[in-house]
């Protein structure tokens, strides 16, 4: 069964890149370019990761994290931060509104494709929606 | 109907008069109305200069050198013109400190010393004490003669009779009584005299109406008129040649000179002047009226001066009758027995106006700075535990005053015969100004030094002595006679008389020369060759800057004692009532109920020594005080000396204030300043960190691409085309955005080159939209025009200019909706500005993002498309440039109006400058 | 008094009018043979001037009170 992915990213150029990675990797997708769009297509499309660039429009991805963590429905939902700023506060930030893993951009694609298969892989995501307990073998 | 019962009787009719107007004055001044706190009194009252000197002996003084009196009376008007400077900070002085006398004056100044206060004192008295037995000659002998009438015969010589017997004698004693009744009924810590003020300003009026009485009466009535008198007098020779006298009979124009100045010294530095123009005055701006009023005075006094003499001396027979007895003996000759007796009493009041002042001024030195000191000083006496000295000060005052007059008389009986009474006077005169160097130095000069004022004192005295003091003993027989004519021990060189050779010169301008080159001379040396203690600088800075000072003088004393104890020192002097008196109303003025809760503090204290001084003078009143508070011992010595370099302690605490203001200013701008920094600060950081997120954007694609490429070499050759695109153009973005940072860097930190010339706007503005027409035309934007013909020059770097106008255009079409949309470029000029507007019909601005757009890395607004390709610093470059070349950038927009983004240049000087003089032509 | 007022210098111009007028060398200048009414011309000269000081000083003193 192939693992969702929701890619929030407002640059173009590097949705495309993620798109092609995630789709090597068996990922099916959906893209965001904004925050707001990114919450819809969270509910609507119920991912098991989400990767996210805390730098969104109309809503940053660190609110999106926190909404996500917030709604106890989507306790399965991974989310794997993506920011441009290098410091230790931002990741702080990242880890505290809830997200499971964290890169700095610009990343190594092998590191990304690693990432985000160890987190779908994790045993925990059989909770995730979708891929709940009554349908397991 | 003169015989002497009824001379006597009048005479005491005349004094009971005084006493009468001294008390009223008193206990108007109890009620506190105070009659002699007016400027005419006040003039009056210096009118006590005019003595028995002025009222007999001028007239005897013009018989023999005609005008040669006067500069005696010139000299004081010139001084009373400068009044205003110098007696004004005198008195000024004199009330902040509560100084009691010219000797506490001038002890204060040199650091409260006691030594030089003992001096001054030792100086006054002796100096004085010739003019003291001027007024008793005067006395008696015009009592003597009145009692002759109607014969008029000289009275006997002065010693040849028995002192129990002598006019004189009695003269003395009665003064003292008189002077002490006056003088020593209270003990004040103002040291003031209301009553006796206004008793001397009444005399002031007695003897100016006796005087005048008789000139009009001799030039009126034994004579026709001055003009008769003087063409009478014209006739004889010994008398013409008084109406030329100048460099002749009056002595030369240098004893003239002298004169003046000697008088315009003793008009302040006379023991009883000093009394009355400074201790007694009651408001500093009296001194205006008294300036001209005065002065007025005395030229009323002295009008008839010339005219009597003469007239005397063509009426009486040649060496019968003295000059120094004119006044009286004229009105005599003619049997006016009225004008006679009047004479008599406005002559009396000359003498007992001069006498009580002169010795209360003297006594009161005499007992605080001389007596007191030395008691006190004095362990034996265990005077510092006795519980009430008041009565003690008055006994020594009333004392002195005895002393004094006793030692006049012994002057008279020694002197008084060899010299006509304006020399004796002259000679005390001379010893007076003496103190004029230590006190207007030390007015004017912080540098003086207790050791400059005793050395000039001594000096300037000793000199007094030895040329004046003493030839006056030698003429009297006193000392042997070959002391003045051989000189001491035989040597010529040293003739009293003739100092160093010095010969041609009468004896007081002879005095006058030596003592004020030995005077000034050590005064200043003294001064120079030692530093100033603490306390003494402290006083000269509070004397010669007192105009800075607002309240009463600061103090060093320490709050290390109790109110109770300084009551009672207070009241050792003052009497225990009066002290219990002052301690309760100073208790109210600090806003206490009782003198138990006033605490000893620093003010306390200084308000004890303030008391105290105005009793027993700032010299004791300070080694008092020290008996029950400590003095400052806090390194004063070495504040002063930052003092010292800073110059005034007063300069120096209105500075430190300043200072302090400005530390504070200083402070609040450094806050603000450190604000802006931290501000700064925060915005370098976000600048830096928006940096590199912008620099990471493009390379996370870049590095994305590269890694997909390179670990996927089996991609279609499509999408590897279209990898390789996207890497090149976020290369590209990459690149641009260095190329801004490093610009605006530059521009920012004042490094970037500017190659400034005169441009012409509408050149480039048409090579701009020349250079973006491709890009509108592929975006489907309208790109027009409404140029000016001609703008005048504006002075700015071609290159950068360019950059702004393609960063607006290419913005412009940005934000333009292809198809419908349209950009307009205007360019407009007037003789001080050139101005460019770029307009749009696009999306426009939301009016919160206005002033954003121009801050780095500030994106506004969606494109239609995607995200602007911009980096978000051309906005903030092209403000920097204009505004480099003293121009502006701005926008106006409304959101879906579109925006006009415009920007003016100043037109170039040069330019500018032609077309104003083209305009003018 | 920081700075000198107008008073100030008129005060100190008096004063030096002073020192001029009651010294040599315009005493000599008077110091002749002549009579002026009968009366010395130096006697009426050292008073004249002598009171035209004193009336300057009290138009000076008195102004601006």
């Amino acid at each position: 069964m192939a693992r969702r992915v929701l890619i929030a990213e407002d640059e173009p150029s590097i949705v495309t890149s993620l798109e092609f990675l995630m789709r090597r990797a068996g990922f099916e997708i959906r893209t965001a370019s904004d925050g707001e769009e990114a919450l819809q297509l969270v509910s609507t499309f119920r991912p098991h990761l989400v990767i996210l660039d805390i730098m969104l429009p109309r809503r940053s991805g660190l609110e999106v994290c926190r909404l996500i963590r917030a709604d106890a429905s989507l306790a399965g939902t991974r989310v794997l931060m993506l920011t441009a700023k290098g410091g230790t506060r931002d990741h702080e930030r990242g880890i505290e509104a809830g997200a499971d893993d964290y890169l700095t951009k610009p990343f190594s694609t092998q590191e990304l494709v690693a990432r985000a298969q160890a987190l779908v892989a994790d045993p925990v995501l059989r909770l995730a929606p979708g891929a709940g307990p009554a349908q397991s073998p | 109907m003169l015989q002497g019962w009824f001379i006597v009787t009048a005479s005491f009719a005349y004094i009971g008069l005084l006493f009468a107007v001294a008390w009223f004055a008193d206990r108007r001044a109890a009620m506190g109305r105070s009659v002699i706190s007016n400027a005419w009194v006040y003039s009056l009252s210096l009118a006590v200069y005019a003595t028995a000197w002025t009222f007999y002996g001028s007239v005897g003084r013009a018989a023999t050198d005609g005008v040669g009196f006067l500069p005696i009376y010139l000299g004081p008007t010139l001084t009373m013109l400068l009044g205003w400077f110098v007696l004004r900070k005198m008195v000024r002085i004199a009330r902040l400190n509560r100084t009691t006398s010219l000797a506490d004056f001038v002890a204060s100044r040199y650091g409260k010393s006691a030594l030089i206060g003992g001096l001054v004192t030792v100086i006054a008295v002796i100096g004085i004490l010739p003019y003291i037995s001027l007024q008793l000659k005067a006395v008696s002998t015009s009592f003597q003669i009145l009692l002759g009438y109607p014969e008029i015969a000289m009275p006997p010589r002065a010693g040849s009779m028995e002192v129990m017997q002598d006019t004189a004698f009695y003269v003395a004693l009665f003064m003292a009584l008189f002077a002490i009744a006056f003088g020593t009924r209270q003990l004040d810590a103002a040291e003031r005299h209301e009553g006796m003020v206004a008793a001397i300003a009444f005399e002031s009026l007695v003897k100016l109406l006796a005087f005048l009485a008789v000139g009009v009466y001799v030039a009126f009535f034994m004579y026709d008129g001055m003009g008769d008198i003087f063409a009478r007098a014209a006739g004889r020779p010994d008398l013409e040649v008084l109406m030329t006298p100048l460099g002749g009979a009056a002595g030369s124009y240098a004893s003239w000179v002298w004169l003046t100045v000697l008088s315009m010294f003793a008009i302040v530095f006379l023991p009883r002047q000093f009394q009355v123009a400074v201790i007694e005055n009651t408001d500093e701006r009296h001194l205006r009226r008294a300036a001209w009023l005065f002065p007025l005075y005395m030229l009323a006094i002295n009008v008839f001066v010339l005219p009597i003499a003469f007239g005397g001396v063509l009426h009486f027979p040649p060496g019968q009758v003295d000059a120094d007895t004119f006044v009286l003996t004229l009105p005599m000759s003619q049997r006016a027995e009225g004008l006679a007796l009047l004479v008599f009493i406005g002559g009396l009041s000359a003498a007992t106006g001069m006498v009580i002042v002169e010795t209360i001024a003297l006594s009161t030195m005499v007992c605080n700075d001389l007596v007191m000191p030395l008691l006190l000083r004095i362990r034996a006496f265990r005077l510092t535990e006795h519980r009430d000295l008041s009565s003690l000060v008055l006994d020594i005052r009333r004392a002195a005053i005895i002393t004094l007059l006793m030692g006049g008389y012994f002057y008279y009986l020694l002197a008084g015969e060899a010299y006509a009474l304006v020399s004796i006077g002259l000679v005390s005169f001379a010893a007076a100004a003496q103190f004029a160097p230590a006190v207007i130095g030390g007015l004017y000069w912080r540098g003086a030094t207790r050791t400059g004022a005793l050395a000039g004192l001594l000096a300037g005295f000793s000199v007094w002595t030895y040329t004046l003091l003493l030839p006056a003993f030698a003429k009297s027989g006193w000392l042997g006679a070959e002391f003045l004519e051989r000189g001491p021990f035989g040597i010529e060189l040293l003739r009293p008389t003739q100092l160093f050779g010095l010969a041609g010169l009468d004896q007081i301008t002879h005095a006058m020369i030596w003592s004020m080159i030995a005077n000034v001379g050590a005064y200043i040396v003294g001064s120079v060759i030692r530093r100033q203690s603490a306390a003494e600088h402290a006083q000269a800075t509070l004397f010669v800057d007192v105009y800075q000072q607002t309240g009463e003088p600061g103090s060093s004393w320490r709050g290390a004692t109790s109110a109770s104890a300084l009551q009672t020192l207070v009241g050792r002097f003052l009497g225990p009532a009066r002290a219990v008196e002052l301690f309760t109303a100073y208790a109210r003025l600090r806003g206490v109920k009782s003198v138990d809760e006033l605490e000893g503090d620093r003010e306390l204290v200084r308000f004890a020594e303030l008391q105290l001084a105005g009793t027993i003078g700032a010299a004791s009143a300070r080694t008092m005080v020290a008996t029950v508070a400590q003095e400052e011992p806090l390194g004063l010595e070495e504040v002063m000396t930052i003092i010292d370099e800073a110059s005034q302690v007063i300069a120096y605490s209105h500075r430190l204030e300043e200072q302090q203001q400005e530390l504070e200013a200083a402070t609040r701008e450094l806050k603000a300043a450190n604000e802006r920094l931290k501000e700064l600060d925060r915005l370098k950081d976000d600048f830096i960190s928006t940096v590199t997120h912008e620099l990471r954007t493009p390379l996370t694609s870049i590095r994305a691409f590269s890694e997909i490429l390179h670990d996927n070499p089996e991609l279609d050759p499509a999408e590897r085309q279209r990898f390789l695109a996207l890497v090149i153009r976020e290369s590209e973005r990459l690149t641009r955005l260095i190329n801004q940072v490093l610009d605006l860097a530059k521009i920012e930190s004042g490094l970037a080159e500017w190659r400034t010339a005169e441009l012409d706007m509408r050149e480039i503005v048409l090579e701009a939209m020349n250079a973006t027409s491709a890009i509108f035309k592929s975006r489907g934007v309208t790109l027009e025009a409404r140029l000016a013909a001609s703008v005048p020059p504006v002075m700015a770097d071609r290159d950068r200019l360019m950059q702004v106008l393609l960063n607006l255009l290419s913005n412009a079409s940005k934000f333009c909706t292809p198809g419908t949309g349209r950009v307009e470029v205007r360019l407009a000029g007037d003789a001080a500005t050139v101005r460019v507007d770029v307009q749009d019909n696009g999306v426009g601005i939301a009016r919160e993002d206005l002033a954003l757009i121009f801050e780095k890395f500030r994106q506004v607004g969606d494109t239609l498309t995607e995200k602007p390709a911009g980096t978000g610093l051309g906005l903030a470059i092209c403000r920097r440039i204009v505004g480099h070349f003293g121009g502006r950038l701005w926008v106006q927009s409304e959101p879906g109006q579109g925006s006009v983004f415009s920007f003016v240049l100043p037109v170039s000087a040069a330019a500018a400058g032609a077309g104003r003089l083209s305009a003018n032509a | 008094m920081r700075k000198p007022s107008l008073r100030a210098y008129r005060i100190v111009s008096l004063f030096l009018l002073g020192c001029l007028l009651f010294n040599y060398p315009v005493l000599a200048l008077f110091n002749v043979g002549a009579s002026a009414g009968g009366v010395p011309v130096l006697y009426v000269y050292l008073f004249a001037a002598w009171g035209a000081v004193i009336a300057l000083a009290a138009i000076v003193m008195e102004s601006g009170n």
